[in-house]
């Protein structure tokens, strides 16, 4: 089975800095990172590819340096890798960027027909969910999102059976293939690099796509100028004023902690009330 | 796209085994008072199987009108054909807002009508409002990993969409007796022709509150250190009637599962109370509980950063605070009578 996996390379958000004066993030005060929902996409579908044969390959949108995310996957174990990158791509909201990556797998399934796309759950920094779905209705094959399991993949019935985290539990689908995952971090750990695939990586140059090199391209659905929706406003989340202390000896504290809390009336039944 | 001939504000109605859930409730509030600055009606899309008996309650709450389809085919969610519908419903009555709960299957079938009907989507949003002058849905939202807040706009194209988080909107006070107007629809997809079928579905009944719906939260951080240490923020949470959370290094640590995490990649809850003990307050934790109403830290480090996300800080020891917390929590809640059982 043929795999295709999404993956974006983010600004590892943890080490992020917002520039006081222009409240926008100073991108340069980060790492770039393979975003870790995708490096799970990946390791599933290498997982896949083990048991039942096939061939996995990445695909990114991005600037020229996001190659070494996908030189990432390679280590993970990926065997093949596309970055799509151009200028008329940048300034992309999620319906642009699905619309890209969409032009990107049908090049790549024309060559060799796919059974599986698979996509993070989210990418750490637009945080939207909202590519892999978008991808799917593109392609017009089923989405299934929050994939926290795989199992019995049949490859001569083109049929997979998923589960699906939701509110409070799971939920089992049978979907056909070909069909579009999006994964959670709970579906498996990612295992170390074995060596050669450390030494494939580092030789390892991704093939690069621009808009040319893609088949009926409507430019006017790509990047910013395809794409619905703007950023308007940015500013840093409001801190609180910070914690009201409560002073003295732990015991005074604990009294009037709970004091305070039970303040909160409409958390405790009321003796003679309700 | 003419956008003046997109009119009205709708709701993703979704319902659980014939239950509304409460962010679709909530959602009618808040697109009340979006409806009522635009002055035009507020109306919920339904689907599911026998859910008819479900308008009334979506009137009191707040809604005007209610698009039911109502099918076997739709009984239970799955993309496939709830975006079909939808979509459908999108391009036959052209509302101009549509929200959807921030939930697994709201973010789904929103992010596929989105894509369906071509147009904008904000993700996980917090806050909304109009731009009158311009007639313009301004919806905010955290994105960064809680870096930064955005608005973000869709000026050219409609609906202008959102998903957006439970627990950060109010829920109207039901108005008993509030009626409107029922309107039927059909969907013309059939099974066979179908590529997705939901075998089963299984809820995890021991999980006693669903941390995303807790009123009350007692947190652990790694400063409890063990599973005995651990023990004393259950005890507290047992006694406040609460559910547990817990930082990742505790889920890493194996003293809880992953489903308790609270955070960037755990969950992201918004109860009445939340205590965060023996928590740091990095940013990945906090993104998911600063919209809580009340939080109370405890920890022994004076400048923990949790103490600047906090309302109510304890500088000192949990094991020698939890302990004596949860004995004064006891003896006080016996005078006033215990936590609410829906708390
Ligand atoms: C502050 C801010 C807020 C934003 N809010 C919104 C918003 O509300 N709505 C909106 O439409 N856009 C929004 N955007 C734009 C959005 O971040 C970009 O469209 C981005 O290209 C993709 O969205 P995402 O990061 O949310 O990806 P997600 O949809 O969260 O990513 C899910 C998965 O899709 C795949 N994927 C995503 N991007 C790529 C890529 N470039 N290459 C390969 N695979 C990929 C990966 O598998 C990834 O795990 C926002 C941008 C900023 C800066
Ligand atoms: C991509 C990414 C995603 C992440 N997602 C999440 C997430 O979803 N949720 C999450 O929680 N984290 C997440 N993290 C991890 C996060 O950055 C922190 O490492 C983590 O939250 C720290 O957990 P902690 O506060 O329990 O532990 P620590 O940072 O070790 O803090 C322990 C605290 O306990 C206090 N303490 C110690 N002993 C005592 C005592 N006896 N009495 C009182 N106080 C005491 C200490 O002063 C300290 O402040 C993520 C990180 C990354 C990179």
């Amino acid at each position: 089975m043929h795999i295709v996996v999404c993956v974006k390379q983010v600004p590892d958000t943890k080490v992020i800095k917002v520039n006081p004066k222009t409240n926008t993030l100073d991108r340069s005060s980060a790492p770039a990172i393979l975003n870790p929902y995708d490096a799970h996409a990946v390791e599933e579908a290498v997982r896949l590819k083990e048991q039942h044969g096939g061939k996995v390959t990445v695909l990114s949108m991005g600037p020229p340096q996001a190659v070494k995310a996908i030189k990432k996957c390679v280590e993970i174990g990926a065997d093949e890798g596309v970055l799509i990158s151009d200028r008329a791509f940048a300034g992309a909201d999620t319906l642009a960027t699905s619309y890209a990556l969409t032009k990107a797998i049908e090049k790549i399934q024309k060559k060799e027909p796919i059974s599986l796309v698979l996509c993070g759950k989210h990418a750490i920094d637009g945080d939207t969910g909202q590519v892999g779905p978008g991808i799917a209705r593109r392609m017009e094959i089923p989405p299934i999102t929050n994939v926290i399991k795989i199992e019995n993949v049949d490859n001569k019935e083109s049929k997979v059976e998923i589960r699906r985290k939701i509110e409070n539990g799971y939920e089992i689908i049978q979907s056909q293939t070909p069909c579009l995952l999006t994964v959670e971090k709970e579906i498996n750990e990612v295992a170390y690099s074995p060596m050669p695939n450390m030494i494939k990586a580092a030789r390892y140059e991704p093939t690069v796509w621009t808009v040319a090199d893609l088949d009926d391209v409507d430019k006017q659905q790509l990047g910013m100028k395809g794409s619905p929706t703007i950023v308007g406003k940015m500013w840093p989340p409001a801190k609180s004023e910070g914690a009201k202390l409560i002073e003295g000896d732990a015991k005074s504290q604990v009294k009037e902690l709970v004091s305070a809390v039970l303040e909160k009336r409409e958390l405790f039944a009321q003796k003679g009330g309700k | 796209m003419n956008i003046e001939e997109y009119k009205g504000v709708w709701v993703f109605i979704e319902q659980i085994e014939g239950e509304v859930v409460g962010v679709s409730l909530e959602l009618l509030g808040a697109g009340r008072a979006l409806a009522d600055k635009l002055g035009v009606d507020l109306c919920g899309v339904l689907l599911g199987h026998n859910v008819k008996d479900l308008s009334p309650q979506l009137f009191e709450y707040g809604a005007d009108k209610v698009y039911v389809i109502d099918d076997p085919i739709v009984e239970q969610y799955r993309s496939e054909t709830y975006m079909k519908a939808v979509g459908d419903l999108v391009r036959k009555y052209k509302p101009e807002i549509f929200l959807y709960g921030a939930t697994a299957n709201g973010k789904d079938l929103a992010s596929a009508v989105a894509t369906e009907v071509m147009t904008g989507l904000t993700a996980d949003t917090t806050m909304l409002d109009i731009d009158l002058e311009k007639r313009l849905f301004e919806a905010s939202r955290p994105a960064f990993g809680g870096n930064i807040m955005a608005t973000i706009l869709c000026k050219k194209h409609r609906p202008q969409m959102a998903t957006v988080r439970s627990k950060v909107m109010k829920m109207l006070d039901p108005e008993p007796g509030r009626t409107g107007e029922v309107i039927e629809e059909t969907i013309s997809l059939k099974e066979e022709d179908l590529r997705t079928k939901v075998l089963e579905i299984v809820r995890d009944a021991s999980k006693k509150v669903n941390l995303a719906e807790a009123e009350i939260i007692v947190a652990a951080g790694k400063g409890v250190k063990d599973a005995a240490g651990f023990k004393l923020v259950t005890d507290l949470a047992d006694v406040l009637n609460a559910t547990v959370g817990a930082s990742r290094d505790v889920v890493e640590a194996g003293l809880i599962g992953h489903e308790y995490q609270v955070g960037q990649t755990g969950e992201t809850v918004t109860p009445k109370l939340y205590f965060a003990i023996g928590i740091s307050g990095a940013v990945q934790h906090v993104v998911g509980m600063s919209n809580s109403e009340t939080i109370i830290a405890i920890n022994k480090d004076p400048d923990a950063q949790i103490f600047n996300a906090a309302h109510y800080g304890v500088v000192g020891d949990l094991f020698e605070i939890v302990p004596m917390l949860t004995e004064e929590f006891r003896t006080a809640l016996k005078e006033v009578g215990g936590v609410k059982t829906n708390a």
